[in-house]
């Protein structure tokens, strides 16, 4: 993030490396530890799906809206999966209202990425009639709180707000289309969470801290699904990886995500 | 391009080996306005970038006071894919513009140009898959075209797997069709990868090997950016050294 490196944040960085280079973090936690995660679904009642993700102090609401619209030309018997993030001026001082940044546009396409790729829904059974109609389906994320590691926090919220949700149910009868007052339960086919690692000096550390987002020289995010399959990479910060540290990476993150996965 | 005929042979969609590059060409010094340029096909891919700076910044108050900012554009004509797109720059060209800059901050001095900018423009004429990969190995020709002092050339391209085999440097039709995709950017010198992204599944095996494979081909790549710059400048192997 292209932040400013002030006077201020290049003491903190000094300080941050220091501690992180013998082990240690700044609240006390190993390298390899979470923050407490918790997770409510259902907290919304005018969306098919909703779900809150605390990670520590960061806190993203995620609504899961269905709808019924016209599918892209070139997947016509395809439903279509949407992801969009807004960070709100409230989670932090240093967001401010405005159009998308390129912070937000990236947490939204990378969770989006995620859910994509590992076909977590079978788009072709949310065609209604091909062509014409198909399921809209809204994945919005909205950060009430920052203090680092949004993707992961968002991927968690999203594949519980998803897991939870209760799409509406359309008959069709010659290409009309029709909403009845049922429901039913969403399938998902695959559960891909977002493990982020960041690198500060030689160390790698997960879930970073708004601070240790600020002062990293750069980050990973893998994404896995239940398999340990990888479905997601994105790499951002001013500094590579070497081949070695990637594998670490990797390794680190298909351990984490079986630790993040007991929560959904 | 006539469609393949067997399914069933390791030859590719156009012919290729798995780990072989599309034909690739780069041309240095091709803007006569910009302070440093580069002309790139890769594949089918065909893109220009300059290089602007380092200058002033505008808006003053984006100006780093240590160091110069990286700035980059990637934008995509809109008759470089089919069917036309709008020139407005969308979601993804500007999580390409941010990426593009982490893969080529890692190779440049920033910290000797304080208060300035670098402008690095990638302009897309025609798109063929990878386009992100193509850009970035222009800029990073292009930067040094402009006499911007960097640890050492940034060469990029992709890996990826497609009917159960891990390929090289996919098109546009493989990407769409393939199971993975991983763009990865690699500094040889320094060994550091500086790009890297993924979509698809792949085993965590494969998505090693992607990698390895991946940075064959960077290397490959850094031979043919190399030869762009001595044309330019017309050194000799060991002065370029």
């Amino acid at each position: 993030m292209s932040r400013n490196v002030g006077i201020a944040s290049r003491l903190k960085r000094n300080k941050i490396t220091e501690v992180v280079a013998s082990g240690k973090r700044m609240d006390g936690r190993d390298l390899l530890d979470y923050r407490e995660i918790q997770i409510k679904t259902g907290v919304l009642e005018k969306v098919e799906g909703s779900a809150e993700a605390y990670l520590g102090k960061t806190r993203v609401l995620v609504g899961v809206k269905f709808g019924k619209g016209y599918p892209f030309d070139d997947t016509p018997d395809k439903g279509v999966l949407m992801t969009n993030a807004e960070f709100t001026p409230i989670a932090h001082p240093t967001f401010e209202p405005g159009p998308p940044d390129e912070r937000s546009i990236e947490l939204a396409r990378v969770v989006d990425r995620g859910l994509r790729s590992a076909e977590i829904l079978d788009m072709k059974k949310l065609c209604l009639v091909p062509g014409k109609s198909v399921y809209m389906v809204h994945v919005d994320i909205y950060v009430l709180s920052y203090d680092g590691n949004l993707i992961d926090c968002s991927a968690l919220a999203a594949i519980a707000a998803l897991k939870t949700a209760k799409m509406p149910v359309y008959t069709v009868k010659d290409e009309n289309v029709k909403l009845t007052k049922k429901t039913k339960a969403v399938k998902i086919l695959r559960e891909p969470l977002a493990v982020s690692i960041v690198k500060i000096g030689d160390s790698l550390l997960v879930d970073p801290s708004a601070d240790e987002e600020e002062v990293m020289d750069a980050r990973i995010t893998i994404t896995l699904d239940e398999k340990g399959n990888v479905c997601t990479i994105q790499k951002v910060g001013s500094v590579g990886f070497t081949r070695d540290e990637l594998k670490t990476a990797v390794q680190i993150a298909a351990e984490k995500v079986e630790e993040l996965r007991k929560n959904v | 391009m006539s469609k393949k005929k067997s399914k069933k042979t390791t030859k590719r969609f156009d012919g290729r080996k798995p780990d072989e590059l599309r034909p690739l060409k780069i041309e240095s010094g091709v803007l006569p306005h910009a302070d440093g340029s580069a002309y790139i096909e890769m594949g089918r891919n065909k893109i220009l970038v300059g290089v602007f700076g380092p200058r002033e910044m505008h808006p003053k108050r984006f100006s780093k006071p240590n160091m110069a900012t990286l700035r980059c554009r990637y934008h995509m004509a809109p008759f470089s894919v089919d069917p036309r797109r709008s020139p407005a720059p969308s979601r993804r060209d500007n999580e390409i513009s941010m990426v593009m800059r982490y893969a080529l901050e890692p190779a440049v001095f920033l910290e000797r140009y304080p208060r300035s900018v670098i402008d690095v423009y990638a302009e897309i004429l025609e798109a063929d898959g990878g386009t992100r990969t193509a850009c970035i190995n222009a800029a990073s020709v292009a930067l040094v075209d402009a006499g911007i002092p960097v640890r050492d050339l940034v060469a990029s391209c992709a890996a990826g797997k497609i009917d159960g085999q891990l390929v090289l440097d996919l098109g546009d039709y493989e990407d769409k069709e393939g199971d993975a995709d991983v763009p990865l950017a690699y500094m040889p010198k320094t060994e550091h990868v500086t790009l890297l992204q993924m979509d698809g599944i792949l085993s965590q095996d494969d998505f090693n090997g992607c990698i390895d494979m991946a940075i064959e081909g960077c290397k490959q790549i850094y031979e043919v950016q190399r030869e762009a710059l001595k044309k330019k400048y017309g050194l000799d192997e060991g002065e370029a050294n």
